[in-house]
């Protein structure tokens, strides 16, 4: 993949500069072995388009959001005034962010608690890139393909981002295709409000399953996500269906980025 | 004697209101035990959500056999309401149709009502169908046995019985009849009739005009212990209901007075820590709900909008794949709940414990961690109810004040602390992506 440069914020300083956008990588692109590759996906792009951005490595740490959403109120408020401290240290103002847990909690939580930032999810990001002229989808290595794209309840009903994702897709000269339940209506991969972290309760199914059998109906080559926890829940809901040889499970960030590869 | 019906009408009216405003007021009393909370903001959008999810019904032809009918019923209930001024006129002066003095504007008013009760009619007879033979899936739920269902059921023949007792005390009333004006579906229906001396006549057109104004007036009763509250207080709910994202949580403000303490370095560490203690050996602040009376007012004014239509429920992820959480269920508890509170205030004079809670009692621990945070259930309720918050405050509950969350969740949240991440790797590696 070449070599990636990500200058944390903390060299930017040293050298007296201060980048355009912070891209905050949240925990799982930091450290799940799937989402990390989302993160380079996208540092590959911000490359690419030539972005003047940074992240903050190790001085990064959890949003709180799922501390948040299991009840614990003092460990989120911990989490958000420490990082907010950090964020307000460096004068970031603008945050891109691919994780749409942390892209909510940042752009809606952290302001009431001092944090105010201009918040961009990835996919958003990206497309005012392509609008903008700074970057370009080369090659066309999902010409034709089936595409079905997955909202992320915190992007989409959270947030109202729906269409940003699916203009990106669009642009891949790809068969986007809509499950019966999407946008407004979507249904849930089963990972937030803490979910990701625990056993479900007792049930018939488990919800990544049923979402998958709903991406499935639509008879695709590739299911879209825009979020770490829904690429991980949408790949186990499809290894549990044995459909891992003929369904990839893809960000978005990375379909465009391997727009490329053969 | 000739004004005794004048003087009967008279008090069969002022009972019926009396009776309701006493109910409305209970109402109001029992929203009020819940914890404030500002919305006085903002009024422009909040008219507008009014006008558009409420009076315009926009939410409900999301799915569009139900919500059609429903605009039906809806519409012929607004505009019948005219009906019932002309007999509530006519009942206290003994006039007899007293708008028709208005001519050609009374034919046409007169026609559309009749209309619409025809149409409210048939929606109501389909509604009825869906319920009871078509079996929906969302009425049939284990929350919707007993009461629910009855009440669900209770509420269509109220309406049929009101409907039919209008269009025949029309469709009797020789007068109106001869004038051959406005009576498009009485009309149809007086020949039925045909043969009856006019006295029998007069008498089953009193019948059915007192009927239908007693039966109104009982049917305004029966508000306050039905789903049917909804028609009056989908108003107010839409108008009060949170504008911020679906996403975000609301702050709570005792917790941010304590963290900020603790991260403050010139904090005196050996002062009382603010909310904790509270001023002057104030109760401390309890963090989260487990009864109602930690809920604020708009979720119990949720709770007494809720239709039980279980559109919540039918999009809860949890709830289809078998979970018992019901976003429905959650809201009818509260209700349940509220309304024993209010019980037990009626006959104490104040709340006095009775060793219950909304949570456990009513709501269990496992519906509660089976929630997603998705808002499905926000998006798809027709009245702006957000169940999730009620999950959440109750989520709050019982982490920070009773520590009984998963132990899967504990370790999650152990991991954060010690190391900034849900899972246990170390800060300092959270860059090593970049070199691998
Ligand atoms: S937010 Fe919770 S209760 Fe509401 S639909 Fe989602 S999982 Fe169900
Ligand atoms: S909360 Fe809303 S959607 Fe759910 S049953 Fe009540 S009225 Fe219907």
């Amino acid at each position: 993949m070449g070599e990636l440069k990500v200058p944390t914020m903390a060299e930017m300083m040293a050298e007296g500069k201060q980048p355009e956008v912070l891209f905050w990588v949240g925990c799982a692109g930091s450290f799940d072995d799937r989402a990390k590759k989302i993160t380079k996906a996208f540092v590959k792009l911000l490359n690419r388009a030539g972005v003047e951005f940074a992240v903050l490595g190790t001085e990064e740490s959890c949003t709180g959001d799922p501390a948040r959403r299991a009840g614990n109120e003092f460990l989120f408020q911990m989490q958000a005034m420490t990082n907010i401290e950090v964020l307000n240290g460096y004068e970031v103002s603008k945050i891109v962010t691919a994780c749409p847990h942390c892209f909510n909690t940042l752009k809606n939580e952290y302001p009431s608690l001092g944090g105010n930032y201009k918040v961009m999810h990835h996919t958003q990001f990206l497309k005012s890139l392509l609008e903008e002229g700074k970057l370009g989808i080369e090659g066309g290595k999902f010409k034709g393909k089936r595409i079905t794209y997955h909202d992320p309840c915190y992007l989409g009903r959270a947030n109202g981002v729906y269409e940003a994702p699916r203009d990106l897709i669009r642009r891949l000269d790809v068969e986007l295709v809509e499950m019966r339940k999407c946008r407004k209506a979507g249904l849930c991969c089963g990972a937030g409000g803490a979910q990701m972290f625990k056993e479900p309760e007792k049930g018939n199914k488990d919800v990544n399953v049923e979402r998958t059998e709903q991406a499935l109906e639509t008879q695709p080559d590739i299911i879209a996500a825009g979020c770490p926890f829904c690429n991980t829940m949408m790949t186990d809901g499809v290894k549990s269906k044995e459909k891992e040889a003929d369904i990839a499970v893809m960000d978005v960030a990375e379909l465009i980025a391997n727009a490329d590869e053969i | 004697m000739a004004f005794i019906p004048n003087i009967v009408f008279a008090i069969v009216l002022v009972l019926g209101i009396g009776f309701f405003v006493r109910n409305v007021r209970k109402l109001v009393r029992n929203i009020r035990t819940g914890k404030p909370v500002d919305r006085s903001d903002h009024r422009r959008e909040r008219l507008a959500n009014m006008a558009r999810i409420a009076l315009g019904q926009q939410k409900m032809v999301v799915r569009p056999v139900a919500g059609i009918l429903h605009i039906m019923v809806y519409l012929g209930f607004i505009v019948i309401n005219l009906e019932v001024l002309e007999i509530i006129i006519d009942g206290l002066l003994g006039t007899h149709r007293v708008f028709s003095s208005l001519g050609g504007f009374y034919t046409v008013l007169i026609g559309t009502f009749e209309i619409l009760a025809f149409l409210v009619l048939v929606s109501v007879i389909v509604f009825w169908i869906r319920r009871n033979i078509i079996r929906l899936q969302r009425f049939r739920k284990p929350e919707m046995k007993g009461w629910p269902k009855n009440d669900g059921n209770l509420i269509l023949y109220f309406e049929m019985v009101l409907m039919v007792l209008f269009l025949v005390m029309n469709a009797t009333d020789v007068p109106f009849q001869q004038m051959g004006r406005g009576n498009v579906i009485s009309g149809i229906i007086a020949p039925w009739f045909g043969g009856l001396p006019e006295a029998t006549l007069h008498l089953i057109e009193r019948t059915a005009w007192w009927l239908h104004i007693v039966g109104i007036l009982v049917f305004l009763n029966y508000l306050y212990y039905s789903k049917h509250l909804h028609i009056i207080l989908a108003f107010p709910n839409t108008y009060f209901a949170g504008l911020a994202p679906k996403g975000q949580m609301d702050n709570l403000e005792a917790v941010t007075k304590e963290v900020k303490l603790m991260m403050d370095p010139n904090a005196d560490p050996f002062a009382a820590p603010a909310g904790a203690e509270g001023e002057q050996g104030e109760m401390p602040e309890k963090f989260g709900a487990s009864d109602v009376s930690d809920l604020n007012w708009v979720q119990l004014l949720s709770a007494y909008t809720c239709t039980e239509c279980g559109r919540c429920t039918s999009e809860c992820p949890a709830n289809q794949t078998g979970k018992k959480l019901s976003p429905r269920k959650i809201m009818m508890d509260t209700r349940d709940r509220l309304e024993e509170v209010g019980k037990n205030i009626d006959n104490n004079g104040t709340f006095v414990a009775d060793n219950k809670s909304l949570l456990d009692d009513y709501i269990t621990r496992e519906e509660l961690w089976a929630c997603t945070s998705c808002n499905a259930c926000v998006e798809a309720c027709p009245v702006s109810i957000n169940p999730l918050s009620i999950i959440l405050d109750m989520r709050r509950y019982l982490v920070m004040e009773q520590s009984a969350a998963p132990a899967e969740l504990n370790n999650m949240m152990t991991n954060i602390e010690n190391n900034g991440a849900p899972w246990p790797y170390n800060q300092m590696d959270r860059l090593n992506w970049k070199n691998e």
